[in-house]
């Protein structure tokens, strides 16, 4: 009788019933590929993941080049549980990068983005560009030498941008070399700025898929079937977080987060420096460009393919239009996107046993 | 107005003064003319000086005589200004050969063997003429030569010892931290062992030629010229360079002590020092040996085939049972370290964080380098100050190791039950999806 009163109160106020009758009716395609369906929730739900355990890391970790590293290993050694959260949190984000790929190529692949969800593609383009940037800034706060490294050579690429590069250099690093300042202000971005932007970005995101709904393939246009969003498409996520929950105890118990050795500016870098696995196959298609292509610098124009590339993922939207009255054009698509996929994929294998 | 504007601009500074400006032109062509017949009479007279009929003349004979004007290129004293005639005299500018090896211009000819640490010694041996090169270089090299057995047999006349042109070379002479020069320090045992691995070169003097195989075995020379460590000795760090004499027995210690000062130092105050003063053994070498000496191992101290105490201690002296306690002690402090090592590592491969307690076992095998010094000391007492804190440190990070692996014991534990409820929980969620859908499958809807 109390809780129902206080289920009015709220409801009176909240309009809770209008958003659950909302909920009740809202309906999800099924069809044959409705299986990618899950993997933008399951981004979502490791965002959640490392939203928590990255608040709860933040209880003992401290940003500065003297205590970042002892910080880390005080959570790892004596902290209760310490090494479970800060595993999660790196094996997370590194499922979570994994779901996302998956994810965009889904939709990609499905032309997900064609009218009227130009604009829930954009977002989600921005999301993948903050994902990464959360990887890169998260890579250097436990201060160890391979990461110290890694960021040394991942800001050079970045100083070698033509014109904004030395700019864009002194900005990452806050200053002329990879410091303390550096691993401030990547905890700054880490923290605050990508967290404020994601949260935007993501409610935007989820905003428009909401208002839109689920997108059907125009092969399964004139056939399919729906199901309940509520409770049946929230049961079966439910169940796929829940199995994600398991991955990420399983990985974190088996395969701990390694800490390494403290970085030290003054030490050579160590041997086979590597970035972050999603940054691997930029990196080794970079080792392989010549040093010089005609007049040009080989690094430069690598880069310069990569920031055309990914400005190009905005505007496929407004590119591919009206595929199935275009099929040639369609075709062109779907060959770009397998080409990508192996590239990706072979490049990043060769990267990984360099 | 601009005619007084063009009268103002017809006067100019020039020198100094307010002149007209034809009147400066006149004095600037007259300034110009001055100097280029100065430089024409200084080029001339620095060309004069600078010419060298020795190194001429001498370039275009074939054979031994004109080696010396070829191999002088690479000199260290033609590169900084001195010729042929600063060590030899006469008159370089002159073309005929008379004149430019005129006497009263001071021409000496090549110098008798036994004059060569003097003639040398007239430059080196003056501050202030070698100040203008190097001021750092020392000025003593002939005194220290008289002092060498070299330099004190060349006093009796024997002229088959070593002068300064057999080590540094005659007229190709450089500079010692040149990697070409042949006293540079990769090279020295080289230039050493060319006289002295002479057996019929040495047969006069009566002293062994196996010096060099024995220090190219050496510990010494495995720094030098494997891990190019030009600060590992070579033959001048223990026998001098200018003053070059086998150290006495007495002076052994002060030779080895020179790097290894602690060791000394402890076998200085050690109860083995007056046992081999009155033995007459030349302290570090009776253990280690001279030329080749080995990298120093465990097996050396204690009682064992290998050990080189047993050479003096029979079982049952005293000496005996101490280099057993010391040797014991280290190798039991090398197991501990070896059983913490072992359990970090194991730890470590299964994903533990334990890069701490491995630091702090750096601590324990600091222990036993510190322990392999102190055996100079020849007392357990002293050895077993360093050992029971490096063996508290051993014990300490085997606990580490231990306490790593219950973790992930308990963790691997801990994931068998989480992943029973968790897979308990997503079965529990399904069973009730299937129960959902099933009534929604009976009732009729407009799906």
């Amino acid at each position: 009788m109390k809780i129902e009163s206080i289920g009015r109160w709220l409801d009176e106020r909240l309009s809770i019933s209008t958003i659950a009758r909302t909920a009740q009716k809202k309906e999800v395609p099924l069809h044959r590929q409705s299986l990618w369906y899950y993997f933008g929730g399951m981004t979502l739900f490791l965002f959640v993941v490392q939203v928590v355990t990255g608040i709860l890391l933040l209880l003992y970790y401290r940003p500065s080049a003297e205590n970042a590293f002892e910080s880390v290993q005080f959570i790892m050694t004596e902290v209760k549980f310490g090494w479970l959260i800060r595993s999660i949190h790196s094996w997370s984000a590194n499922l979570m990068i994994l779901t996302l790929f998956i994810h965009m190529f889904s939709v990609y692949f499905m032309r997900a983005y064609n009218r009227p969800r130009e604009l829930t593609w954009v977002t989600g383009v921005v999301l993948l560009f903050l994902s990464v940037g959360f990887g890169f800034s998260g890579y250097l706060l436990p201060w160890n030498e391979v990461s110290f490294f890694a960021t040394k050579v991942g800001t050079d690429i970045a100083g070698d941008i033509p014109v904004v590069g030395k700019t864009m250099l002194r900005f990452l690093r806050g200053g002329d070399e990879v410091t303390g300042a550096t691993l401030t202000r990547f905890f700054g971005f880490h923290v605050a700025v990508l967290p404020a932007l994601a949260t935007v970005f993501i409610g935007a995101h989820v905003l428009l898929v909401q208002l839109h709904g689920m997108h059907v393939p125009a092969r399964y246009e004139k056939n399919y079937r729906r199901m309940k969003f509520f409770p049946n498409f929230i049961m079966r996520d439910l169940i796929g977080w829940i199995l994600a929950i398991g991955v990420l105890a399983a990985l974190a118990a088996i395969f701990p987060w390694e800490l390494g050795v403290k970085a030290d500016a003054f030490a050579p870098a160590p041997a086979g420096i590597k970035p972050e696995w999603y940054f691997l196959f930029m990196f080794q298609t970079l080792k392989y460009i010549p040093a010089k292509i005609l007049f040009f610098d080989g690094e430069v124009i690598g880069i310069l393919f990569f920031t055309l590339a990914g400005a190009a993922l905005f505007v496929i939207p407004f590119i591919n239009r009206l595929p199935e009255q275009f099929p040639r054009r369609r075709k062109i698509f779907n060959l770009i996107g397998v080409i990508a996929i192996l590239y990706i994929a072979i490049m990043t294998v060769v990267g990984y046993l360099a | 107005m601009g005619k007084k504007q063009s009268s103002t601009q017809a006067v100019k500074v020039c020198a100094g003064y307010r002149a007209p400006r034809n009147h400066c032109r006149s004095r600037a062509a007259g300034q110009l003319l001055t100097a280029i017949v100065i430089t024409l009479i200084l080029a001339s007279d620095s060309a004069a000086q600078n010419k060298s009929s020795c190194i001429e003349c001498h370039t275009r004979i074939e054979g031994k005589i004109g080696d010396p004007a070829r191999s002088i290129q690479d000199d260290i004293h033609l590169s900084r200004g001195l010729s042929c005639n600063d060590c030899h005299g006469g008159d370089p500018t002159q073309d005929e050969k008379v004149a430019a090896k005129d006497p009263r211009k001071g021409y000496l000819g090549r110098p008798r063997t036994v004059d060569i640490p003097a003639f040398c010694g007239k430059c080196h041996n003056d501050a202030n003429f070698m100040k203008r090169f190097n001021p750092a270089l020392r000025v003593d090299q002939e005194k220290e030569y008289s002092t060498s057995v070299h330099g004190q047999l060349l006093q009796t006349g024997n002229e088959k010892v070593a002068t300064c042109i057999s080590c540094h070379g005659v007229h190709g002479i450089r500079a010692i931290s040149d990697a070409l020069s042949s006293v540079y320090p990769l090279n020295v045992a080289d230039t050493c062992a060319k006289c002295h691995s002479e057996a019929a070169r040495m047969a006069e003097f009566k002293i062994p030629t196996d010096q060099y195989d024995k220090y190219k075995r050496s510990v010494h020379a495995k720094a030098l010229y494997e891990r190019q460590d030009l600060s590992a000795p070579t033959c001048n760090d223990c026998h001098g360079n200018h003053g070059a004499a086998p150290p006495g027995i007495a002076s052994v210690a002060n030779v080895c002590g020179q790097c290894h000062a602690r060791q000394a130092e402890l076998f200085q105050a050690s109860a083995h020092k007056v046992a081999f003063d009155n033995l007459g053994f030349g302290e570090c070498i009776k253990c280690h040996n001279n030329h080749d000496i080995a990298a120093p191992t465990d097996e050396l101290l204690g009682t064992g085939d290998k050990s080189v105490c047993v050479s003096c201690h029979k079982q049952g002296d005293k000496g005996f049972v101490v280099a057993g306690e010391m040797r014991g002690r280290i190798d039991d402090l090398l197991v501990q370290i070896d059983k913490s090592q072992s359990i970090l590592d194991r730890a470590e491969r299964a994903g533990m964080e334990v890069s701490r307690p491995k630091f702090e076992l750096r601590d324990a095998i600091d222990g036993v380098t510190h322990a392999r010094v102190l055996i100079h000391t020849s007392s357990t007492l002293e050895v077993d100050k360093v050992i029971g804190p490096a063996s508290s440190v051993a014990e300490k990070t085997y606990q580490a190791g231990e306490e790593a692996l219950a973790e992930l014991n308990f963790r691997r534990k801990g994931l068998v039950v989480s992943l029973f409820f968790i897979l308990f929980l997503a079965a529990v969620v399904y069973l009730k999806l299937r129960q959902i859908e099933s009534r929604q499958a009976a009732q009729p809807t407009a799906q």
